[in-house]
């Protein structure tokens, strides 16, 4: 039982950092229409920026605010030299060209950086930790990840549902050229919600950087969770990001600890062993496609 | 007078590949190593290693100047074959030096052994070419792949370790090493967990291996994996439980894990501590010129360099089957001490269990602790038939 509260948090953890990932993914896709698989390298040029800020400020905080602000910096400079030219273009053209964004910036950072995995401390003031069950200590940064992305989704969902640029950003998602039609500067919204959403991604890359090791490509694994994410969330809904990310982050930790252990008593001989990891791995993409049978434009649409 | 040295030069050079003139001779060599993607650290350690090796021998093999190629194989068998053809092809080449990881050399095994070279392993050491599959053409100078995952195996039941939790990447390596764990280990395996080779997140394992409490982990969990393991283990304060592993504790990744891997066990042949003069030699040249501690990758590899030269001196010149006889005998003084080739061309050599410590300069390395097995023979040697 207390594994399963164990377990239950560092879902909920994993949820969190998906969720800061997918919220600008989902935006790009959902008012842009456009298929960013290079949003992952802005995951990986936040914990980067983290590591290099921190051994030049010498603070963990300073290095979460400046490696994010230039992530978003980043990202703009990536949309207006590349991804601005390819929104009209198909869906096969933006992956290729995002594909090799990917391939690039993953090199360019191996260039800078090294092939070597880079450490980034955590702030003394949540490098502590608290006695959870018996034997086993908590962290309390994990604790801090799960509340910067509550807060986060917080502030998203007062910006999205309560402001203008909200509800120009609600409009895009659901009719484009009905926006840009009324007059509104459909490439300054653009601007934003892609700068915003690099800036997120950044910042989930400072956060994961201390719990994680900061490596080339890192980015690429969680990306495709984020994919996951989105799709089960409906395109372009915040509030569906939110709750697929906690979905696939509960789905995926549980489900691993559980359908190992079920395994094992259910089955014998050397096939236990290796079923369990087998079925847990394809557990999320079993929640897809059933939340997509049921629901084809995943949990909460943003196009009505 | 001109036309003549010119019809003299030229004849001399024809000449040159079947009856070499000492002094124009070069001994081509090819070192395939991973040197892009994420495991490109260590085809790094395996390149530095092998030029230190050459650069402590004042830049020639056996008295010959080397004419190095270095090949990345990008950790893409396919790939590796086809750039192995086009250089092997390209002219007489006596060593390929190579590669890092099993499943290329079961890719370039055939090239180059059919174009006529030795292909040397510094690193990867797979069964299938240790026991039926066995090569004249191939030495290797690293270990059995099983090998130092046993070492932990048979160190855990020294200990009387009663109950085992045992982690591994999903894929063939990992189900290799948790069996070649399992192949000395005579306790109980409490738990044998396979995780995802991209989760980076290892608190999901470490809650339960907090839950089972075993009295011993076992782990391989290389490069990314093995780092944030042992960062969450501690964090998570499970200083209790011993940890044994391979893979996840060694110079290329203990930068990144800092002070967190102090304390962490490891299955291993050689470590930078150890006390002989080649080995001393080694880590001073080394760490000199390359400014970061080696892992066994490098020292293997600069093993490797010293093993060509001996040979190459011991045949006195580059004939094939000279220089078999040469290579088997192993004539060098390796930075593990005592080394030599078993009849299967793998190395029977002494394992230890080696422990992560703090140096006087503050960098970590791992050190000796304990020998755990004796000019330990690999298990698939008896089924080679070397033809």
């Amino acid at each position: 039982m207390t594994l399963l509260i164990v377990q239950a948090l560092n879902g909920v953890q994993l949820g969190m950092l998906l969720f800061l990932i997918a919220a600008g993914l989902t935006l790009v896709f959902g008012v842009m229409n456009f298929v960013n698989l290079a949003h992952g390298v802005q995951y990986m040029i936040g914990a980067y920026l983290g590591v290099a800020f921190a051994r030049l400020t010498g603070g963990f905080w300073s290095a979460l605010v400046l490696a994010s602000v230039t992530a978003g910096a980043i990202g703009l400079l990536l949309e207006w030299l590349i991804f601005r030219h390819l929104y009209r273009r198909s869906d096969l053209d933006q992956v290729l060209a995002t594909f090799g964004v990917i391939l690039t910036l993953n090199e360019a950072t191996r260039l800078i950086w090294g092939s070597n995995p880079l450490e980034l401390q955590m702030p003394e003031l949540l490098s502590g930790s608290f006695q959870l069950v018996e034997g086993l200590r908590y962290p309390v940064y994990r604790i801090a990840v799960m509340a910067a992305g509550f807060v986060v989704a917080l502030l998203l969902a007062l910006v999205v549902n309560r402001t203008r640029i909200g509800m120009l950003i609600r409009a895009g998602a659901s009719n484009g050229p009905m926006v840009s039609a009324l007059g509104v500067d459909i490439g300054r919204l653009f601007r934003i919600v892609f700068g915003v959403g690099a800036m997120l991604a950044g910042f989930a890359g400072v956060l994961a950087a201390p719990l994680v090791s900061v490596a080339p490509g890192m980015g690429e694994n969680l990306l495709i969770l984020a994919f996951v994410v989105i799709v089960i969330g409906g395109v372009g809904s915040i509030r569906g990001a939110f709750v697929a990310a906690c979905i696939v982050g509960l789905v995926d930790t549980l489900g691993r600890s559980l359908i190992t252990d079920l395994a094992r008593a259910t089955l014998s001989g050397p096939s236990s062993a290796r079923v369990g990891p087998a079925l847990a791995s394809m557990l999320i993409y079993l929640v897809m496609a059933a939340v997509l049978a049921v629901r084809p434009a995943g949990l909460f649409p943003a196009r009505a | 007078m001109k036309r003549v040295l010119g019809a003299a030069a030229l004849s001399l050079a024809a000449f040159g590949g079947t009856a070499p003139v000492a002094s124009a001779q070069t001994l081509k060599i090819g070192i395939v190593a991973t040197l892009s993607g994420p495991q490109a650290s260590l085809g790094e350690q395996v390149r530095d290693g092998f030029q230190a090796g050459i650069d402590s021998l004042g830049g020639k093999l056996g008295g010959l100047p080397v004419e190095l190629t270095v090949i990345d194989d990008e950790l893409k068998p396919d790939l590796a074959v086809t750039k192995i053809r086009g250089y092997v092809e390209s002219g007489k080449v006596d060593f390929v030096v190579g590669p890092v990881f099993s499943g290329v050399i079961a890719a370039i095994f055939k090239p180059v052994t059919a174009s006529g070279a030795f292909l040397i392993s510094p690193n990867a050491g797979p069964s299938t070419l240790a026991g039926k599959g066995c090569s004249r053409d191939l030495f290797v100078t690293s270990y059995q792949n099983d090998q130092p995952h046993s070492v932990s195996g048979q160190f855990a039941t020294d200990q009387g370790y009663k109950r085992a939790f045992i982690v591994a990447p999903n894929y063939q390596a990992g189900r290799d090493a948790l069996n070649g764990f399992k192949s000395r280990y005579k306790g109980e395996v409490v738990a044998e967990d396979y995780v995802p080779l991209s989760q980076m997140d290892m608190q999901s394992e470490i809650a339960r291996i907090a839950d089972a409490k075993p009295d011993v982990v076992y782990v391989f969990l290389p490069g990314g994996l093995g780092i944030n393991f042992v960062k969450q283990y501690r964090a998570a304060g499970l200083n209790t439980i011993p940890v044994l592993s391979s893979f996840t504790v060694d110079e290329s990744t203990l930068p990144a894990e800092g002070d967190a891997a102090i304390g962490f066990y490891s299955g291993a042949s050689w470590a930078p501590n150890m006390d002989n003069t080649a080995n001393r030699t080694f880590m001073s040249a080394f760490e000199a010129k390359y400014q970061y501690v080696p892992a066994s990758y490098a020292a293997y590899a600069y093993d490797t360099a010293r093993l060509i030269d001996g040979a190459v001196r011991a045949a006195g010149g580059t004939d094939h089957n000279k220089l078999r006889v040469a290579l088997e005998k192993a004539p060098f003084e390796s930075v593990r001490g005592s080394f030599q080739f078993g009849a299967n061309h793998y190395p029977v050599q002494d394992f230890y269990l080696a422990r992560v410590a703090k140096r006087a300069d503050g960098k970590l390395q791992t050190e000796i602790q304990k020998k755990v097995l004796s000019a330990d023979v690999d298990p698939y040697a008896a089924e080679c038939k070397m033809r």
